[in-house]
């Protein structure tokens, strides 16, 4: 497990394993769980527009899912009550499927990313994820109190004539560029899984809003690595042992 | 630091009488009245949520306002302790009651809805502002609780606030109110 072959994979993993459940716990926060759905389904789709369009396919996915999470906010009005993210899952759904079905790369790129692919992740992968993993985990505890208070208190920021837009679209470019990068390495569903059980289970139980950050991470860290072994020694894929294996420790403990 | 001219104020459409109203440092300003006659609307517009259709707002320049309204805060199932809540406005916990204080480590939604309740309106009112701005501030207060915001009100203005306060419990604006606005359909009283 330690030869290079596998801990560069491991390292890109474990970054992404620490920045997801924090992530989540916001994206809980904020009533916007289904975010990281959508968020994966459009960078999907976008690295395969990409893909048929001779760019890389990170360049595509990062840039679909950042113009998906800056423009959200131009048709909140219309899209209000989670509309917004129902909408740009089915639209990256299809427009991923169809890409998959008319273009022979592009669907072995669409299984690739809608399964996972960690053991196929390399160092060029690792020095996008490494980086932007240091950058975001501060930027979101930079950005808590902000949320938090955006949320139970919705009108202090007008009471104090502060704009609000600045930090809810900070947090939502945040979001889509680190679901960009989980579905490009541990696929769709290996993400949601990171991004949804740990918060789930520490809301249930944390006592205080540090705490759930802090539990958060560490049962993302461990659920990671015990999947990452597991799936490993049993030469199973990574996406469905990380999932059943969090949705085992959740239903203990949550 | 707060001034209305036949401030008519609403969300779609008017929903207030003209209002005249002056507030300084140090006072406590009631507004009181029937349902429907747009006391929680005025505090709307002077936060700039609500719509001003006619006559003007003059505030203090860079006056810090704080709001506390009615709406209940989204705390069910949120890991949020009382001393995080506090926090996030800036809100010393000094002065609370004992009743609550020992209570600050337990996450808010373990608490009683009066507790709550006292805590997310002592969050705001201890908020680094000029003039605070309560709406039914005696919603799920015991009178325990009614009597400790008396005197919390009192002493936040001694420090140099002031605070505009929208109440049905007329008993309880006489008693902490140095000016009492009566809003009625079409017109009000001092």
């Amino acid at each position: 497990m330690w030869d290079d072959i596998f801990l560069i994979p491991f390292l890109t993993g474990l970054c992404l394993a620490l920045a997801l459940p924090i992530l989540g716990c916001f994206l809980r926060l904020r009533d916007e769980w289904l975010a990281a759905l959508a968020y994966a389904h459009v960078a999907a789709a976008g690295a395969l527009l990409a893909l048929v369009g001779g760019i890389a396919p990170a360049i595509g996915g990062m840039g679909a899912a950042a113009l998906a999470g800056a423009g959200k906010r131009f048709f909140s009005k219309r899209l209000a009550g989670g509309a917004a993210f129902a909408l740009l899952l089915l639209g990256g759904w299809a427009l991923a499927v169809l890409l998959a079905a008319n273009q022979p790369l592009a669907e072995r790129l669409g299984h690739a990313l809608f399964d996972g692919q960690l053991y196929f992740s390399g160092s060029d992968n690792l020095y996008l994820v490494l980086p932007w993993c240091l950058f975001s985990i501060p930027a979101l505890a930079w950005l808590s109190r902000q949320l938090l208070l955006a949320r139970i208190y919705p009108d202090y920021f007008h009471a104090q004539h502060l704009p609000v837009w600045p930090v809810v679209s900070g947090f939502d470019l945040l979001a889509a560029l680190t679901l960009a990068l989980a579905t490009m390495t541990l696929g769709v569903m290996g993400g949601f899984a990171l991004v949804f059980v740990p918060p789930w289970i520490v809301f249930r139980r944390a006592r205080s809003w540090r705490s759930s950050l802090f539990l958060s991470a560490l049962i993302g860290a461990l659920g990671y690595g015990a999947a990452f072994a597991i799936a490993l020694g049993l030469d199973q894929p990574f996406g469905p042992v990380l999932a059943l294996l969090l949705i085992a420790v959740g239903l203990l403990i949550a | 630091m707060i001034r209305t001219e036949q401030l008519v104020a609403g969300w779609q459409q008017p929903a207030t009488a003209p209002l005249n109203l002056s507030l300084s440092t140090g006072q406590i300003l009631g507004l009181t009245g029937p349902n429907g006659v747009g006391k929680s609307t005025i505090l709307g517009a002077l936060t700039g949520r609500a719509k001003c259709f006619s006559g003007e707002i003059h505030l203090r320049p860079n006056l810090r306002l704080a709001l506390q309204t009615q709406d209940v805060p989204p705390v069910d199932g949120l890991p949020l302790s009382g001393k995080e809540l506090l926090a996030l406005t800036q809100a010393s916990p000094e002065g609370l009651p004992p009743w609550l204080l020992e209570r600050l480590d337990q996450r808010l939604d373990k608490l009683s809805g009066g507790q709550r309740h006292y805590l997310s309106l002592w969050a705001i009112l201890q908020a680094p502002a000029d003039v605070v701005l309560l709406d039914e501030p005696t919603n799920n207060l015991d009178t325990a609780g009614t009597e400790h915001l008396a005197t919390a009100l009192r002493q936040r203005v001694v420090h140099g606030a002031a605070i505009i306060l929208v109440s049905h419990d007329d008993a309880f604006v006489s008693a902490v109110c140095d000016q009492v606005l009566v809003l009625k359909g079409v017109s009000h009283v001092g």
